[in-house]
């Protein structure tokens, strides 16, 4: 009480013979501080959001460029003098002929429909194909060698355009930054211009950047993201079929059996550090325990799999304890009452009604372990064209590939800004596996989640 | 045999004996199931168990030690030089191609067993080359002798290593079999084993930090063993260079490391405190399930993609504000990337971590104690800075200080958003590299794991993994220090 009188003498003061409803300065003064505070709050979270739709609206605005692409559609002459000059028809004559041999070929489609336009330049024919992908001979051949009936024949192909004519039409490019540019030059683009008019040019939806392999550093726009989304694919198998069992198995130790003693503390104490290793020391641990020692091979998604699999399964036993922990305990004691044994109360009634909880939070443990990326960059999994899509289970778990956040890494790596549109959609395809992902676990908890 | 065979037959014979004990058990009490101590099942199990985890076992051990034991039985058939330390690695790895190519050559029908047996040593070399094996040099006859040991061994190896199996396998469901009666406690000893594999589980945390413990301690003692410990922790300078004499000296790298947290906590802690105290004390139920699980998405976000969002997107902007030809006509930024640049996003990043955590700790301050507050006449922001918080500073210093300990281990943002120039100085706008960021360069890439300029990886996670565990102790033992317990 001496606190009050001492302080609040002056609020005494003011009071005398005033009603308790007019407000006084002092009280105007509190009530303006609660004002403010209340607004702090409010400021700190519209910042919070505001970031989170900035970033959320520069990812899709930046990225769904790259699901597109420019094409050019050909007249190509496959002429059989120069496929297949003796006329034999043989398969294995046909596939003798180099990418070379087709490049004259395609300069020929390329010059007809620039004709075709009407369009005057002065830019030689060997110059005009700049335009296109450095890829399409390569393109061509493969189909050719595929059928080798279309010898002789005028096939109407559609080609990819190279990166710089396709970053024209998305506006990545203008003619002020090719002035300095030797692959194309600005009056290049009054031929694409003139291409597009006569419907030649067309942009349209690019499956091979979902399903496609990547490419090298100068053909950004034949490169996908479909090989390395195997690569996740089966790192995830590898998380997923080791994680599950060995986390369960774990948490039933230490929820259900394990004794209060000193050993159990250190394997929980060990656990809850573990959540808090920096991702990148786990990559260490791969590197030197699983590639050095074991001598497993580096880049292979099943090392990438074990890595992340010691690195989720903290998590997940976290969250399989927490729902081991909500199973109320009279459904263990009805149990136990009717004659089951601890083992069998435990893996016949207290586990299937944790399931749901269980598999929510391994599935959230999957996500995570989808979007890490500092461990893989340690054993290896960036630095190479991920080109090659496996087949069969074993070469998918020890031949090298990448992963999605390590393939968007290696774009985000390469300077060309064609490479930077691949990278922000690369991050669309990964958040979407990660959505779906989240809306799996959300809609497995609502509907089977129980109170008690 | 192929171990792949092997383990199928072991797993066949398991399912047989799964079958057999359970049919015994049965018959040993023609059928009357309530006569048996376990359930039919459990006899069943059992016997698959005893067929299955000896064999296993031996399996397993003998293929660890089979390569080391042919090693150690190999080694003294080659006369090496002693004094060159790799030279006998390099014997070793000759030796074992040789062997492997001979192996192959047999398996894929181009020698008869006796021709690779009596292969003279000039022409193991165009031999194996013609079937895409490439030695670095002609065999020795020392070396062929060598590796016609090492195939001759492995051979016999490999018959035994069946034999044993086989035999621990059978015998083992041969006993279980024997075992199997009505007074035989089947479920007991299956829930034994059961235990035991829980407990095996469990152990793998414990596994997980030795493993981490050790891979990082091995090689940062070969890394002090070439590169003094003092001038590690106290050089200033930062410049490796793999043709060797580079200066490796932590400080820069740890000032980065220090000053981008730093800024990423002075973003994300009053961000994140606010939102939490006002999501806890103000907000309405519909706010709070509409913001609580926004903010969250912030934290479901990959790292990669911060990473993207600072080089691409918040670099350029702060480039266009303070860098040249900018908004404010200054060039006090040199580049896109810079501490600033990583900070920020940073910040972003750990926005959910501290408002979730805080949320936690403030909802756990009794409503009483609130009401307490209020009912003396205190406003409720008032409350909340005199009463709620300082009730629930342990928990929050603990969360600012995991916060802290998740920004000095993040990898992929400082990687891409913070440069690679290590650099002493106070600019915030000057790019800096980090702990993480140069882990992540020295050992990706075609490093050859001896040199100094590699395994310095090793001493900085090492360093790494020291400050963000002593920060996550510290941060523990803080919020159980000074915890008010309310009931």
């Amino acid at each position: 009480m001496t606190d009050f009188t001492s302080a609040g003498g002056e609020a005494v003061e003011l009071r005398r013979g005033q009603s308790l409803l007019t407000v006084d300065r002092k009280t105007r003064r509190r009530n303006a501080a609660e004002g403010r505070f209340k607004v702090y709050g409010l400021i700190a979270i519209s910042i919070a959001l505001v970031m989170l739709v900035i970033l959320l609206v520069t990812i899709v605005v930046r990225g769904i460029p790259a699901f597109t692409q420019t094409f050019v559609s050909l007249d190509v002459p496959l002429r059989a003098e120069v496929l297949d000059p003796d006329g034999t028809g043989d398969p294995e004559v046909i596939r003798g002929v180099m990418t070379f041999g087709y490049a004259p070929l395609i300069e020929e489609a390329l010059a007809d429909a620039v004709a075709e336009t009407g369009v005057q330049t002065e830019i030689d024919a060997a110059a005009l194909v700049q335009m296109l992908s450095s890829g399409v001979a390569a393109d061509i051949r493969d189909r050719v060698q595929e059928n080798p009936e279309l010898v002789g024949e005028t096939v109407t192909i559609e080609v990819l355009a190279s990166s710089r004519a396709d970053g024209y039409f998305k506006g990545r490019v203008t003619r002020e930054s090719l002035e300095r540019d030797r692959n194309l030059s600005p009056a290049h683009l009054d031929v694409l211009d003139a291409m597009r008019d006569a419907g030649i040019v067309s942009i349209h939806f690019n499956w091979d950047f979902v399903w496609g392999a990547d490419a090298s550093e100068s053909r950004p726009e034949e490169a996908g993201i479909g090989v390395a989304m195997i690569g996740s694919f089966f790192m995830m198998l590898v998380v997923l079929v080791l994680s599950l069992p060995i986390g369960v198995a774990a948490s039933i130790y230490l929820e259900e059996f394990a004794p209060k003693n000193r050993f159990t503390d250190l394997i929980e104490v060990n656990i809850s550090n573990l959540a808090a290793v920096p991702s990148i020391v786990f990559g260490i641990l791969g590197l030197a325990a699983f590639i050095q020692f074991a001598g497993l091979p580096q880049s292979a998604p099943l090392v990438g799999g074990l890595v992340l699999t010691l690195m989720t399964l903290p998590t997940i036993i976290i969250s399989t304890r927490a729902s081991l922990k909500a199973v109320p305990p009279s459904i263990r004691d009805a149990a136990l009452g009717v004659g089951a044994s601890k083992m069998q109360s435990v893996f016949h009634h207290v586990l299937p009604l944790a399931m749901p909880g269980i598999l929510t939070g391994t599935i959230i443990g999957l996500a995570q372990a989808l979007g890490e990326t500092a461990p893989l960059l340690l054993i290896g999994m960036v630095g190479f064209i991920a080109s090659n899509r496996p087949d069969g289970l074993a070469e998918g778990l020890l031949s090298p590939n990448s992963a999605m956040p390590a393939q968007i890494y290696e774009w985000a790596k390469r300077a060309d800004p064609a490479y930077y549109e691949r990278a922000w959609g690369g991050i669309i395809v990964l958040l979407l596996f990660l959505l779906a992902m989240n809306l799996i676990a959300i809609l497995l908890r609502r509907r089977f989640e129980r109170r008690w | 045999m192929p171990t792949l065979w092997l383990i199928v037959i072991v797993l066949i014979l398991a399912a047989v004996g799964y079958v057999a004990g359970r049919q015994r058990s049965l018959s040993s009490v023609d059928g009357d199931v309530r006569r048996l101590h376990s359930l039919p099942s459990f006899y069943g199990w059992n016997a698959a168990l005893w067929a299955l985890l000896p064999a296993l076992l031996a399996l397993v051990a003998w293929q660890v030690m089979q390569p080391v034991v042919l090693n150690l039985s190999t080694q003294p058939m080659l006369e090496l030089d002693a004094a060159q330390p790799g030279a006998l690695g390099l014997a070793m790895a000759d030796v074992r191609r040789v062997a492997d190519g001979l192996d192959l050559a047999v398996q894929t029908g181009l020698m008869s067993a006796e021709g690779a047996r009596g292969i003279a040593p000039e022409e193991v070399r165009a031999q194996l080359g013609g079937m895409g094996i490439a030695l670095g040099s002609d065999v020795t006859p020392q070396t062929l002798a060598a590796a016609q040991h090492y195939r001759g061994w492995a051979d016999v190896g490999q018959w035994l290593e069946t034999a044993l199996v086989l035999l621990l396998s059978v015998g083992g469901l041969a006993l279980a079999w024997r075992a199997t009666n009505a007074e035989f406690r089947a479920r007991n000893s299956v829930e034994r084993v059961a235990r035991w594999a829980l407990i095996a589980a469990a152990c793998i945390a414990i596994l997980t930090t030795v493993g981490i413990v050790l891979s990082l301690i091995f090689n940062t003692i070969k890394f002090f063993g070439l590169y003094p410990a003092s001038e590690f922790f106290f050089g200033t300078t930062w410049s490796p260079s793999f043709g060797g004499s580079s200066s490796l000296g932590i400080l820069p790298l740890l000032w980065g490391t220090l000053y981008i947290s730093f800024v990423a906590l002075v973003v994300a802690v009053p961000i994140g405190l606010f939102s939490a105290v006002y999501l806890s004390e103000y907000a309405s139920p519909r706010m709070r399930a509409l913001v609580k699980p926004a903010l969250e998405i912030l934290a479901g976000i990959p790292t990669i993609v911060y990473g993207l969002f600072a080089l691409l997107t918040v670099g350029p902007v702060l480039m266009s504000v303070f860098g040249q030809g900018g908004v404010l006509g200054v060039t006090w930024m040199g580049g896109g990337t810079a501490v600033m640049t990583a900070g920020l996003v940073m910040g972003i990043m750990l926005i959910p971590f501290v408002s979730s955590l805080s949320d936690d700790i403030i909802n756990a301050v009794p409503q009483s104690m609130r009401d307490g507050s209020l009912g003396l006449g205190a406003t409720p922001s008032e409350t909340v800075r005199q009463v709620v918080l300082p009730a629930a500073l342990p928990g929050i210093v603990g969360a600012i200080l995991l916060a802290a300990s998740r920004a000095i281990g993040e990898t992929m943002i400082v990687v891409l958003g913070a440069g690679a120039a290590a650099n002493l100085s106070l600019n915030p706008l000057e790019a800096m590299t980090t702990v993480t960021a140069k882990i992540v360069s020295q050992l990706t890439g075609d490093a050859d794991f001896s040199s100094p300029e590699a395994l310095v990886a090793f001493a900085l996670g090492m360093t790494l993994f020291v400050i963000t565990l002593g920060l996550n102790v510290f941060a523990l033992w803080i919020v159980r220090r000074y915890r008010e317990q309310y009931e």
